[in-house]
């Protein structure tokens, strides 16, 4: 091996360009998320001055821009942004822990886990909302657990893997079907939501659990994301610098289940935002294990982005899991080809 | 000609004993048969009493409410026979195919791409009767087939049972976004094709019955007729070949008339799952992989199955009912997982 000073100070000019890349692409994610938030607080039937809005948010009375701003536009932005963020970071997760793109919480039915428990309070037990995000969690964590234990026994493989989740999400689709059916009529609107995911009718007190569990998951996550990316040189390399593999790995998945299925409890499942938010992030950034908080802006971006269309573009509203849903199919047949192509599957 | 006469295959002379238990399994098949499409007329959300079912066979007293239940009930269990057989048929020929266990139209993606080109004709169009919706729903199989096989061969290996899986759910993914994105605009409208999300036999008639038959029995005729050539194809290509058999050809007769069956069943009953898997995998269990045996035996099986699944739903979705789709997907996807953790990492 040939060590020259040249070699080393390429490697740190690597990394410096790598930082600053970073630094960028967040920061225009960050300006980009504030223009989108600032489009769902503006746009609507009624389209207010931008005084009157901020003079309406800091708790004037307006007729009419109070209604319209702090009790539809405002909690309806607020439930896409961390929802989407939550999407993202917990899909980013996932993908760069199981090494596969393909790896996202839809896919592998924790979504659908999440749902069925949610919608069973909503519709079964009518629960209070702290109730549904509870059981959403606990609906999560015991999808991760049965599939854990039914692809544990024989050697890991990442296809039988992806197998068994679509034969548990299957499963689980009939469920929520089965209880939709079940539920009473005046419990239908709200019940669609999970089938395809909506921010219509998003309430502020809805999304307090989705904000506070943000707010303490993502810097653990961060904290630990260091590790992921020694995680990502293989087992047996991160052990012999120092991290427990074990430890790493559940804190990461438990809090990522915790995330998405909060995010699932307040909004529905909204289709592949946890699947394309980190690839997205890795083309922007360059793919390392750092990706965490660019990830989660780009799933927010999404979210924001894909309901404005969804809102505005049409001659008819369409939930923002539709649009979503038509962004990322396409996608995730390419990303299909490729792997196929260059025979990583 | 793709047809190997049975008698004078060397094939067939190694292999003629028929299954052990055959005569017994085709028999207990037959009585559960019965049993289920009795259960059919019978059980719902008003069960029929014997007088009534008697009147209703005999088309007596058809004037009088259960006798009238049990007639609307004949169609639908016959209808749900007939999708049940063909669904079943279909699977066993995709999965000789395509040599991969877990192929079957629903976790291949084709019984969602006949569903998007029936709505689609449905809201674009005003398509609106059974008829037109057959040929649209077999074009929307087709292409979706041709899809969904050209992504899973690609790259090194061919069309393992992985890729393949993959680029049906990604298909079918897509696809109903799709599915999804045109119907909700309409949904009112549309109140009336909700099936086409999930499969219900519901919408059974005797008039759907006469448009699925003349499909049903090309399908079948089809399985039939290839059956020993396709069991001399599970030898390896070239095996086949010294027996006179065509593998392209065989293949591309063997998919069409799979694409057929499951794309007419979709057109008629909307997207129904896994009945491909159920009924081949057990019979299989049960008699072996010569299709002889199994094909037949599968279209029992998925007759009974589905027949049966709508049966369950009836009940447990009571007063109204649980579409046969949610069913067959709940007691399906079982079999799923259980053959990924059964197959070996290499054959994944």
């Amino acid at each position: 091996m040939r060590h020259h000073t040249s070699e080393v100070g390429f490697i740190v000019k690597g990394r410096r360009q790598r930082r600053r890349r970073w630094l960028i692409v967040t920061s225009l994610l960050i300006v980009l998320l504030f223009i989108l938030c600032c489009a769902m607080l503006l746009l609507g039937n009624t389209i207010y001055p931008v005084e009157v809005i901020i003079r309406s948010l800091m708790g004037e009375e307006i007729a009419g821009a109070n209604f319209a701003v702090n009790t539809i536009r405002l909690p309806r932005m607020v439930t896409g942004l961390f929802a989407g963020f939550a999407f993202g970071v917990a899909g980013y997760i996932f993908q760069t822990m199981l090494r596969n793109p393909l790896a996202n919480p839809n896919i592998l039915g924790i979504t659908s886990g999440s749902s069925v428990a949610a919608v069973f309070c909503i519709t079964v037990l009518h629960s209070s909302n702290t109730v549904v995000s509870i059981a959403a969690i606990i609906g999560g964590l015991i999808t991760v657990t049965v599939m854990y234990l039914l692809s544990r026994s024989q050697s890991f493989s990442i296809g039988r893997l992806i197998i068994i989740g679509i034969g548990m999400q299957a499963m689980l689709d009939a469920v929520i079907s089965y209880l939709i059916i079940k539920s009473s009529q005046q419990d239908i609107a709200g019940a669609l939501r999970w089938l395809s995911g909506s921010l219509n009718g998003s309430k502020m007190s809805d999304v307090i659990p989705l904000i506070i569990i943000t707010a303490i998951l993502t810097p653990i996550i961060i904290a630990f994301g260091k590790q992921l990316s020694m995680l990502e040189l293989g087992d047996q390399m991160a052990m012999s610098l120092g991290v427990s593999i074990d430890k790493t790995r559940v804190i990461l998945i438990v809090s990522s289940v915790f995330l998405i299925s909060i995010a699932t409890a307040t909004t529905g499942p909204i289709a592949f935002v946890s699947f394309l938010a980190g690839p997205i992030a890795n083309r922007l950034v360059a793919a390392s294990a750092q990706n965490i908080l660019p990830a989660g802006l780009v799933g927010a971006n999404l979210v924001l982005l894909a309901d404005l269309v969804g809102q505005f573009a049409f001659e008819y509203r369409f939930p923002v899991g539709v649009i979503t849903g038509l962004l990322g199919a396409p996608y995730l047949i390419y990303l299909l080809i490729r792997m196929n192509q260059k025979g990583e599957l | 000609m793709i047809k190997l006469k049975s008698d004078s295959s060397p094939l067939d002379k190694n292999d003629r004993h028929v299954p052990k238990h055959f005569s017994i399994i085709l028999l207990a098949g037959f009585i559960l048969l019965i049993v289920t499409v009795i259960a059919s007329l019978v059980l719902g959300a008003r069960v029929v009493s014997y007088q009534e079912l008697m009147d209703g066979l005999s088309f007596q007293n058809v004037d009088s409410y259960g006798a009238n239940v049990v007639q609307k009930r004949i169609s639908r269990t016959v209808f749900g026979l007939c999708c049940g057989a063909a669904l079943a048929i279909s699977g066993v020929l995709m999965q000789t195919v395509t040599r991969n266990p877990l192929a079957d139209p629903s976790i291949l993606g084709v019984n969602t791409g006949a569903a998007l080109f029936v709505v689609a004709g449905i809201s674009f169009f005003q398509i609106s009767t059974a008829g037109q919706y057959i040929w649209l729903a077999l074009i929307g199989a087709s292409i979706t087939a041709v899809f969904v096989f050209g992504i899973g061969s690609m790259g090194r290996g061919g069309a393992t049972p992985i890729k393949l899986v993959l680029a049906g759910a990604a298909t079918s993914a897509a696809l109903s976004s799709l599915v999804t994105a045109i119907m909700i605009p309409n949904l009112y409208a549309m109140d009336q094709f909700r099936f086409w999300q999930v499969g219900s036999v519901g919408s059974g008639s005797w008039q759907s019955i006469i448009i699925f038959i003349p499909f049903l029995i090309v399908g079948i005729m089809i399985a039939f007729i290839s059956a020993p050539a396709l069991n001399a194809l599970a030898l390896g290509d070239d095996v086949a070949t010294g027996l006179g058999v065509r593998p392209g050809l065989l293949r591309a007769f063997a998919i069409g008339a799979g694409v057929i069956l499951c794309g007419v069943t979709t057109a008629l009953a909307g997207p129904i799952g896994f009945i491909g898997l159920l009924a081949t995998h057990s019979m299989r269990l049960l008699v072996g992989s010569d299709l002889r045996f199994l094909i037949p035996l599968s279209a029992l099986a998925g007759a009974i199955i589905l027949t049966f699944s709508d049966v369950a739903g009836r009940l447990i979705g009571s007063p109204g009912e649980l579409e046969v789709g949610i069913i067959t997907a709940f007691i399906g996807a079982p079999i799923l997982i259980l053959l990924a953790k059964k197959s070996k990492v290499r054959s994944l």
